[in-house]
């Protein structure tokens, strides 16, 4: 496993689960106040359906390890959705308390606990691989080593099948592994749960990139297409968009999942310079521009903005994070419209030059000001890894650059020895989307080779 | 603020709430701070030869994380020597006249007796209760419920009792028998002046099922023990009312699972005098007794009764046998839609646990086979929209629903379900229609059906 790799001392260390584990006298008693609704709606309002009363039920009897097969038996990354999972708007949003003006089970704490509790080394292995598989063992491979493609291979694996996914990076995991916002989960937690998987049987390889033509450290999709019995894309997104303005390109401007991948994996608290003391100014109003501010804030910024090209209620990102947030310093700057970095001499960061914006989000005229800063994080968007579907014939794209499926349900896309899910595919939405497309594509193709 | 002093047997006290003889009431230490707490009186930790205890003693039922929804105790009568408890005992009453202060008493032979009787009344106790209930330890020593399951013996003990006694005598009865109605008629013809019940129930509150062992566990093993608390207080409250509907029947201090005012209101209503508290002290003190003492006061003022005397016995002839109910009486449930926080907890407990009436969503549903009422269950029009819980909020076949409170008992929010009566002018018990011929005992099932 890449584990060992990560450096001890990293940056991302610095910054405490916000959410720690519960104690199990805490699991118990919040489990306890649960009401054990029928026909839930946090079960409707999961991705993956976790049937969560029933893994609620099975903490509060003591059963830990079959709460935890509860969860994996619908989501197989459920420790790491349990972490990153905006709860808030999901199952815990829609929590019968919640309406009650009371406060909502704690789902994604207790499905931490469970998931955490029962998968912890020297256990015995609460999921088990099938060995009388009655279909004939076929091979797949998966491209792209986040949690789509670990869903995938893993529900596979246990049903006997091989299942090999390919990193391009030199760690696995996908998004959980370099973007997460530490304080929900660390890179080397979501490489636990990548060696979690790979335990199930599933094997990954990394520093391998899919793409046009055979070599060291590359894989044609064509060799793919001859040597497994099916493919899986979940490839993600690709780089960090740029606004295309003058002074762009030079130090102290970086892409926002950039910078994250940076301070999670490589930077050490040596590092912590680059953002303490700095002025940090964010671009862009989604889930991952509020992430890199707090991040930033929590690091020990001096300042931290965030500028918008439009209001409050138009934000992508969630209440609760922005909430978050300013109680940690983060400052929102509305309706502003980046138009220039402005540099000294040297090169050197000084400010970034923005223009007011209207009601349609356009700039104004004569509305230009500078707001002085050090860092600047581009939060406004990823561009899409189109070169994946050339590498695989009858797998097309959308005029957005996602890679079309049929349906959710089965995330099987023009070519039908071809499944795909998670950004990809999406565009960009949570973890446990990707989980879910990876567990339906899983389940289609079970279905598929047992002739149903 | 009504008057909450009762007289009992002649025994005079501030207000119905005692201490039960039980851990609580162990020393002169303790009853004196009670009193000082507000307990009107206490019945001393049973006096008798002092026994030797055993580790651990305690067992506990918890209930979706409450604790305490019953106790088990293996622990015997008091463990301190008879003088040291006769002299707090003497210093309590010098300290707390107005303090009722009984002393719990448990013997063999009549000589003893007649030894301990004296040597408490020379102390200065306000009258003795002679524990024929304890169904563990003790009764293996041909005490305690071995004598309360004993209708002559418990007689005879209690004749004894009163040959020697001058103070009032109180019998204390044990659940653990077939019928309690006899225990107590006993108790009656023995001459005793009042009957407390119930004590704890014959009971194994649990077992380790790591070290496979039941609990309590002392060691490798463990015995049976008392049950009481808050899970005991339904079948206390049904012998107590059975016992109070007796003719000629003594007064009767009401024991098991009274933990606020409320508990000891249900006792009064259903024929209690006094009543007695343990494990609710056990587990949250003394201080409990300022709401009791309140709550009920509060509560007999609304009810318009300037005296507890007023309620004792109110709920007594509420009580009928199953034939002499009205037949014909008919309550729906209705759901507040508002209130709804659309769990469906009801759904659930209705198709699996009552009569299939409870549905969500707007289609009509097709009912059981076993239906009352046949064809389809009509959704009502419109359906309860935006309430909190929206379209999730149920609706209720009326039709179908037999009125028998499951959903409204299920329900987490206080007052969203309740059962409505729908007057139909009739009334018809199972009796009338056996005096008429319409209903046949015995033997009303047929070989074909």
């Amino acid at each position: 496993m890449t584990l060992e790799k990560l450096p001890e001392d990293r940056l991302e260390n610095e910054l405490a689960d916000k959410k720690p584990l519960y104690s199990e006298a805490e699991a118990k008693a919040e489990a306890d106040r649960c009401l054990y609704c029928s026909d839930a709606p946090c079960i409707k309002a999961c991705p993956t359906e976790i049937d969560i009363p029933t893994f609620i039920k099975k903490i509060a009897s003591g059963n830990v390890r079959g709460s935890a097969r509860t969860i994996f038996e619908q989501n197989l990354l459920g420790h790491s959705c349990a972490r990153v999972c905006p709860v808030e708007v999901l199952c815990q949003g829609d929590c019968v308390y919640t309406g009650w003006g009371r406060d909502p089970i704690q789902i994604g704490r207790l499905q931490r606990f469970a998931t955490e509790t029962a998968t912890r080394a020297g256990q015995a292995p609460v999921l088990a691989k099938k060995v009388d598989v009655a279909v004939a063992k076929k091979r797949v491979a998966c491209i792209g080593g986040g949690p789509a493609s670990l869903a995938f291979a893993g529900y596979l694996a246990l049903e006997g099948h091989e299942a090999v996914v390919f990193e391009k990076r030199g760690y696995a995991g996908g998004l959980n592994t370099t973007g997460i916002a530490p304080y929900k989960l660390h890179a080397h937690d979501a490489l636990h749960e990548v060696a979690w998987v790979e335990g199930l049987g599933v094997e990954v390889t990394t520093g391998v990139e899919v793409g046009a033509d055979d070599g060291p450290g590359r894989i044609s999709g064509k060799k793919l297409l001859e040597t497994y019995d099916a493919v899986f894309i979940g490839v993600g997104l690709g780089a960090d968009s740029k606004l295309g303005i003058p002074g762009e390109d030079g130090p102290g401007v970086y892409g926002a999942t950039e910078w994250i991948e940076r301070m999670k994996l490589e930077m050490t608290k040596a590092h912590r310079e680059e953002v303490a003391g700095k002025r940090v100014l964010v671009v862009g109003g989604g889930n991952t521009a509020i992430d890199v501010a707090r991040e930033c804030a929590l690091l020990g910024a001096a300042e931290v903005s965030m500028c918008y090209r439009r209001g409050v209620p138009e934000m992508s990102g969630y209440a609760h994070e922005m909430s978050g947030g300013r109680k940690e310093g983060v400052r929102l700057v509305g309706h502003v419209q980046p138009v220039a970095f402005v540099r000294d001499a040297g090169g050197k960061l000084t400010a970034l030059r923005v223009a007011k914006t209207d009601a349609n989000a356009k700039p104004i005229a004569g509305t230009e000001h500078e707001i002085p800063c050090d860092l600047v994080a581009l939060a406004i968007g990823q561009s899409k890894l189109s070169g994946i579907a050339a590498a695989l014939p009858g797998v097309e794209l959308d005029k957005r650059g996602c890679v079309v499926v049929a349906d959710t349900a089965t995330c099987v896309t023009g070519n039908p020895k071809v499944f795909a899910g998670g950004d990809c595919i999406n565009g960009g939405k949570e973890v446990v989307n990707a989980v879910a497309d990876g567990r339906n594509a899983a389940r289609a193709l079970l279905a598929r080779w047992a002739g149903k | 603020m009504a008057d909450l002093s009762i007289e009992f047997a002649g025994i005079k006290s501030p207000n119905p709430f005692w201490l039960a003889s039980a851990p609580p009431a162990n020393s002169g230490e303790q009853v004196m701070r009670a009193f000082d707490a507000g307990w009107g009186g206490a019945v001393w930790k049973t006096l008798g030869d002092p026994i030797m205890n055993v580790t651990s003693r305690f067992g506990g039922v918890d209930y979706d994380g409450r604790k305490l929804m019953g106790l088990n105790n293996i622990e015997l009568i008091t463990d301190r020597p008879l003088e040291t408890n006769l002299r707090e005992i003497r210093e309590v009453k010098k300290r707390y006249p107005k303090n009722v202060v009984i002393a719990s008493l448990m013997t063999e032979t009549k000589n003893d007796w007649k030894v301990l009787i004296r040597k408490c009344e020379d102390a200065g106790v306000d009258g003795l209760e002679l524990n024929f209930g304890c169904p563990h330890g003790m009764c293996e020593r041909g005490m305690g419920s071995s004598v309360g399951q004993e209708p002559k013996l418990l007689q005879e003990i209690t004749s004894w009792v009163k040959e020697f006694a001058k103070t009032p005598v109180l019998v204390k009865l044990t659940p653990n028998t077939g019928d309690i109605v006899e225990a107590g008629t006993a108790a009656v013809a023995g001459k005793a002046d009042g009957i407390a019940l119930i004590n704890t129930i014959k009971s194994i509150v649990g077992v380790d099922l790591d070290r496979l062992v039941p609990l309590p566990r002392v060691g490798k093993a463990s015995t049976n023990g008392g049950y009481c608390g808050p899970a005991v207080k339904p079948i206390a409250l049904h012998m107590v009312a059975a016992l109070a509907r007796e003719p000629g029947m003594i007064p009767i201090s009401g024991i098991g699972g009274i933990a606020t005012w409320r508990d000891a209101a249900e006792f009064i209503a259903l024929g209690a005098t006094s009543v007695q508290v343990c494990t609710a002290v056990m587990h949250y003190g003394y201080r409990i007794v300022r709401d009791m003492i309140d709550g009920l006061s509060e509560y007999l003022d609304a009810q318009g009764m300037k005296s507890v005397n007023e309620l004792r016995g109110r709920a007594v002839g509420g009580y009928q046998e199953w034939g002499d109910l009205d037949l014909s009486y008919k309550l729906v449930a209705s759901i507040d839609a508002k209130s709804c926080i659309g769990c469906q907890l009801c759904v659930t407990a209705c198709h699996d646990g009552a009569h299939q009436c409870i549905f969500t969503g707007a289609d009509d549903r097709p009912r059981p086979p076993h239906a009352h009422a046949h064809g389809p269950a009509k959704a009502p029009k419109p359906l309860p929209l935006g309430a909190i819980a929206g379209d999730r909020v149920p609706w209720i076949d009326e039709p179908e629903c037999v009125g028998c409170n499951l959903c409204q008992l299920v329900c987490p929010v206080p007052g969203c379900i309740s059962m409505v009566e729908v007057p139909n002018g009739k009334s018809e018990t199972w009796n009338d229609r056996v005096k008429q011929g319409r209903d046949k005992l015995p033997g009303g099932i047929h070989e074909d059906a």
